[in-house]
């Protein structure tokens, strides 16, 4: 399919990047600095998640907090140093597209446990006791 | 070319729309974007709607975690210890899919398929010992008709583990097409597909061994 | 383990009349047609040009044909609902309940998965290229395999009808009916398989789409100069992206229970039956805007373009559609608030589909603000919009009136409620779907509709539609529940009779639509659009021949307003000619392939197997299918090219005829 345009030279700007491509994927040693920062930061937070799994230094009920903000965090890492997705406008599409996504993860995640877990509003108390049993 | 908007002369002949990339092809103004982008972003879009999937499973495991019908609870299930090793296993299959990168773009036949064997070898070992994981679960008596919670960890974590093993097929058939093809323009397309792929499995890991295996031990 | 599972001969209902009759009856005439094609030597001819085309265009038109041969066969299913409801006040009626279920549960599934989606995506696949001033989708080859495991989908459930049984438990399986202890049948497995084949060809086709219209458009057209259906079109694939994986998820669940005895939605076990409730409502919601939103965009196609107007208030309109889109996620709740979320719960999903009511008023405004100061010609297309105006504020209304908890709690699913979703699906969906089909039915084939036939069908329609849904809602306000195989409530049986007539009176309108179709055939001559712009409408795909080459563009315009067509119009006119000849360049395309169809063919085989607990067969169209997908990604050469020489030919005549007709009408102005 001829996907070639046929647009004047007047139009020559950037174009877009393709998710997961580089700006410049010319300089391997700059692609793998940025694969090696990128491990690094991983395997640290995942060591901090396995480690305030355990501790006893964090309070107790934040343990859960404290973990799922360390894999929002590493998630952030792989997006960034493994997807090249950035804020930069060869990027917009890419990043507009994860943006909707994550809303609709976050309203199914959310709206679901919110609806489900009040499922039992007008019941007997015993129910909400099991709910709780978490 | 130019005869054909011969009269556009009298037409503001700058394109509308935002900043420097106004212009840029797959903006509009420039035309239609590359195949690359084209397929890069098509992929993308469909890796997106396989997070919706998942957090479909996530949900149902949140509203059924606690769900153990009497049966082992998470703390009795979850091995912190193979779980590490798992983890260990799909980042570095990661990572080591990221140099692959790099060697597909340097063109180089003899570091792409050492860097996709590692990682298919890391992958190959994650989904071996989840695999492991879950009959040691099945034997014990906490297999998926157990209850509602083991039915929702199974399915949840199998799922990701479904992914996972389509993936080393797939990266065998890259391997192969890269060995009997080179380099061509549409394979190097469908190796960014997969490598989109392989990233995106393992933040759906660091999902799954944060909110389910931690979480689970720490409740 | 018996080699065919579950399979035996007591499949067939050999002891039940209605389905074999009609069973019987359609096999016939499906072999008939077969026998037909073969005589008359079409199969190369259908093979090369058709069933194994990635043209948007074939495809779009595929899509349609499947979508109409559905709505015909879900709307002989309502035939006999009616009938029997009409009979059965305190009387058994003539269809045991058995059979009375299977008959709801196939209609809604067929209406909304077979006849609705697929005639909605047709219309998309044809048009949204041609309106964006392209050649073709962005994965060419992808939209065949959607189309054909759409169609295996289809095949499926209308196969349950001749082999075995449909489910039961109406158009969404909720648990624990679903389960199966509760449905140990088949039926509820030809539903999982059937609609979790043809949604993944859905979620290949959102896919498709949002990359088309977001990354693959002529030089010059911005968003703000895309056409308002390309916007509805867009809108309406990223709710697909968004929904689709919820539906997969949760009927994978639901199947996981049924095959592998798992607990999702089970009573026992800590299984939850609400969960698959609040899930499948995540996609329900969202899959009717999917409906709607192209329905939307049509009419601002039509209207516009038979008010001889431009579209009025084109940015608030976008901003509509896009509020359409992210709000339809907000709101699922309130397919039950009488599951007991509570007031909080309740309120907040009532509110939010209220607020959705006012994007949709927005886009009604702008209608009519376009017709107004028109000059309005009152053609086929036009008469549906308007009926569609009418007909979808007062399902809209009943909509905003349903979105009061308290109120809901009494009309929850009582026939009320089956009125108002009728109500917008038939005023919105099906008006939509008709006006767009007899709008670019010419683009389509070359030749107009004819116009009288047209309007009976649409008169017969909307006279139709009031006279079997008014009743409806007066039995629902009476206290009447859905979906009862007899009932002993005398003030509820003359509104079941009334309703009854009335789809006599629609039947005259399908009997329309059909003979339309049949009668524009014989005359096509007389009926013949010669230009290409047989409305003088105002976007892009009217500036192409009717039908368009297979490459739609000789040259892909450049565009420099919104209704980028009526300027290239306006500027002819002003100086007495066409645009200058293009630059005549090869036109390189998509390979047709097979791969659709064989997947697709693979993909029924599965369904069947697993439907029957075939499970060596099973694997053997896993196999298969994956093989297919290995020999398409191995292939060499995936496109052809077109001659520069043939492309100038193509286009050469269009313009010939373009010419005449512009020197013919300035020759007139004189």
């Amino acid at each position: 399919m001829s996907r070639q345009t046929e647009s004047a030279e007047e139009f020559a700007f950037a174009d877009d990047s393709a998710p997961g491509d580089e700006a410049s994927t010319a300089d391997i040693a700059r692609g793998l600095r940025g694969y090696l920062v990128g491990l690094f930061l991983a395997v640290l937070l995942t060591a901090l998640s396995f480690w305030a799994a355990g501790t006893h230094l964090i309070y107790g009920p934040a343990i859960p907090i404290a973990i799922a903000a360390l894999a929002f965090a590493q998630m952030g890492v792989h997006l960034v140093f493994f997807l090249h997705i950035t804020t930069a406008p060869d990027n917009t599409n890419n990043a507009m597209a994860l943006a909707f996504g994550v809303l609709i993860c976050v309203i199914i995640v959310f709206g679901s446990a919110w609806i489900m877990f009040h499922l039992n509003h007008n019941l007997m108390p015993m129910n909400q006791l099991l709910q709780v049993q978490r | 070319m130019s005869g054909y908007s011969a009269y556009s002369t009298t037409v503001d002949a700058a394109p509308l729309g935002y900043g420097e990339h106004a212009g840029a092809r797959g903006h509009g103004a420039g035309g239609p974007a590359s195949a690359r982008i084209v397929i890069g972003y098509g992929f993308w879009i469909f890796l997106l709607s396989d997070f919706v999937m998942f957090s479909c499973f996530f949900a149902a495991y949140a509203v059924l975690a606690g769900q153990t019908a009497g049966g082992p609870t998470a703390r009795q299930v979850f091995d912190p210890g193979s779980v590490a090793i798992e983890t260990a296993c799909l980042l570095l299959s990661s990572f080591v899919c990221g140099l692959a990168t790099l060697a597909v773009a340097g063109a180089s036949q003899l570091w792409t398929h050492v860097a996709l064997l590692v990682s298919g070898l890391f992958g190959f070992v994650f989904v071996l010992l989840e695999a492991r994981e879950f009959a040691g679960l099945v034997e014990m008596g906490a297999g998926p008709q157990r209850s509602a919670f083991l039915t929702a960890f199974f399915t949840l974590v199998g799922c990701h583990g479904l992914h996972v093993s389509l993936g080393l097929l797939w990266l065998g058939t890259m391997m192969a097409q890269f060995y009997a093809k080179g380099f061509r323009r549409n394979i190097r397309h469908r190796f960014l597909c997969f490598s989109l792929f392989w990233h995106a499995l393992d933040i759906i890991w660091v999902a799954i061994f944060s909110l389910v295996y931690l979480v689970g031990t720490v409740l | 383990m018996n080699i065919l599972g579950k399979l035996t001969w007591q499949a067939i209902p050999f002891d039940q009349p209605i389905p074999l009759t009609a069973g019987a009856t359609v096999i016939g005439i499906f072999i008939a047609v077969l026998v037909w094609i073969t005589v008359k030597g079409y199969w190369p001819y259908l093979w090369k040009e058709w069933i194994t085309s990635v043209d948007h265009k074939r495809i779009g038109i595929m899509y349609c044909i499947l979508g109409l041969l559905m709505l015909l066969r879900g709307f002989i299913d309502a035939l006999m609902m009616r009938s029997q409801q009409a009979l059965a006040y305190a009387a058994p009626g003539y269809l045991p309940p058995e059979h009375y279920d299977q008959i709801f549960s196939a209609h809604g599934t067929i209406m909304i998965f077979f006849g609705a989606m697929p005639f909605v995506i047709g219309l998309i696949n044809f048009a949204v290229p041609l309106q964006l001033g392209v050649r073709d989708v962005a994965f060419p080859t992808f939209n065949s395999v959607s189309f054909w495991l759409t169609a295996t989908g289809a095949l499926l459930v209308n196969l349950s009808l001749v082999i075995g049984e449909f489910a039961r438990t109406g158009w969404l399986p909720y648990p624990p009916l679903s389960e199966l202890r509760y449905s140990p049948g088949v039926g509820v497995d030809y539903y999982l398989w059937a609609v979790q084949i043809s949604g993944v060809g859905t979620l290949m086709t959102g896919v498709n789409f949002v990359t088309t219209i977001l990354k693959t458009r002529a030089p010059g057209m911005t968003y703000m100069r895309m056409t308002m259906f390309t916007w509805t079109a867009l809108a309406a694939c990223l709710l697909i992206v968004a929904a689709f994986p919820v539906l997969t998820a949760t009927l994978a669940m639901l199947t996981l229970d049924r095959y592998a005895g798992f607990h999702f939605f089970t009573n026992e076990a800590g299984g939850n039956a609400m969960m698959f409730v609040s899930l499948i409502w995540a996609w329900g919601h969202p899959e009717v805007y999917i409906l709607v939103l192209p329905a939307f965009g049509i009419f601002s196609e039509v209207v516009s373009t038979f008010s001889h107007k431009a579209l009025f208030g084109y940015r608030s309109m976008v901003a509509a559609t896009m509020v359409i889109c992210i709000v339809s996620f907000l709101v699922w709740l309130h397919h039950f608030f009488t599951m007991g979320a509570g007031g909080d719960v309740n309120a907040t999903f009532g509110i939010a589909t209220t607020i959705i009511a006012v994007a949709t008023g927005v886009k009604m405004y702008s209608w009519l603000f376009t017709m107004y100061g028109g000059r309005i010609r009152f053609t086929t297309p036009m008469l549906w919009s308007l009926g569609f105006m009418v007909t979808f504020i007062i399902g809209g209304m009943t909509g905003v009136l349903l979105a009061v908890p308290p109120a809901d709690f009494l009309l929850h699913n009582s026939m009320f409620l089956v009125a108002h979703f009728h109500n917008v699906i038939i005023g919105g969906v099906l008006f939509g779907a008709f006006a767009g089909m007899s709008y670019w039915f010419p683009k389509a084939f070359g030749f107009r509709l004819h116009e009288g036939w047209g309007k009976a069908a649409f008169w017969f329609a909307f006279v139709g539609f009031y006279v079997v849904f008014v009743p409806f809602y007066v039995a629902g306000l009476l206290g009447m529940t859905r979906r009862m195989q007899h009932y002993d409530v005398p003030a509820w049986h003359i509104w079941m009779v009334i309703a009854a007539f009335g789809t006599l009176i629609l039947a005259c309108g399908a009997a329309c639509q059909v003979m339309q179709i049949i009668v524009s055939v014989l005359r096509r001559d007389e009926l013949r659009d010669l230009t290409g712009d047989p409305w003088n409408a105002r976007s892009l795909e009217w500036s192409a021949a009717s039908p368009p080459p297979s490459f739609d563009y000789a040259v892909l315009p450049r565009v420099e307003c919104l209704d980028a067509y009526w300027r290239i119009k306006q500027r002819a006119l002003e100086l007495g000619r066409l645009r200058d000849e293009p630059d005549y360049k090869p036109v390189e395309m998509p390979r047709n392939s097979p791969t659709g169809f064989i997947c697709a063919a693979f993909a029924t085989i599965m369904g069947f197997s697993m439907i029957w607990h075939i499970w060596w067969l099973v694997g053997v169209g896993f196999i298969g299918a994956f093989a297919t997908f290995v020999v398409f990604a191995w292939r060499d050469i995936p496109e052809y090219v077109i001659p520069a020489a043939e492309v100038a030919r193509l286009d050469r005549a269009n313009r010939d005829a373009r010419r005449q007709a512009l020197e013919t009408y300035l020759a007139q102005a004189e």
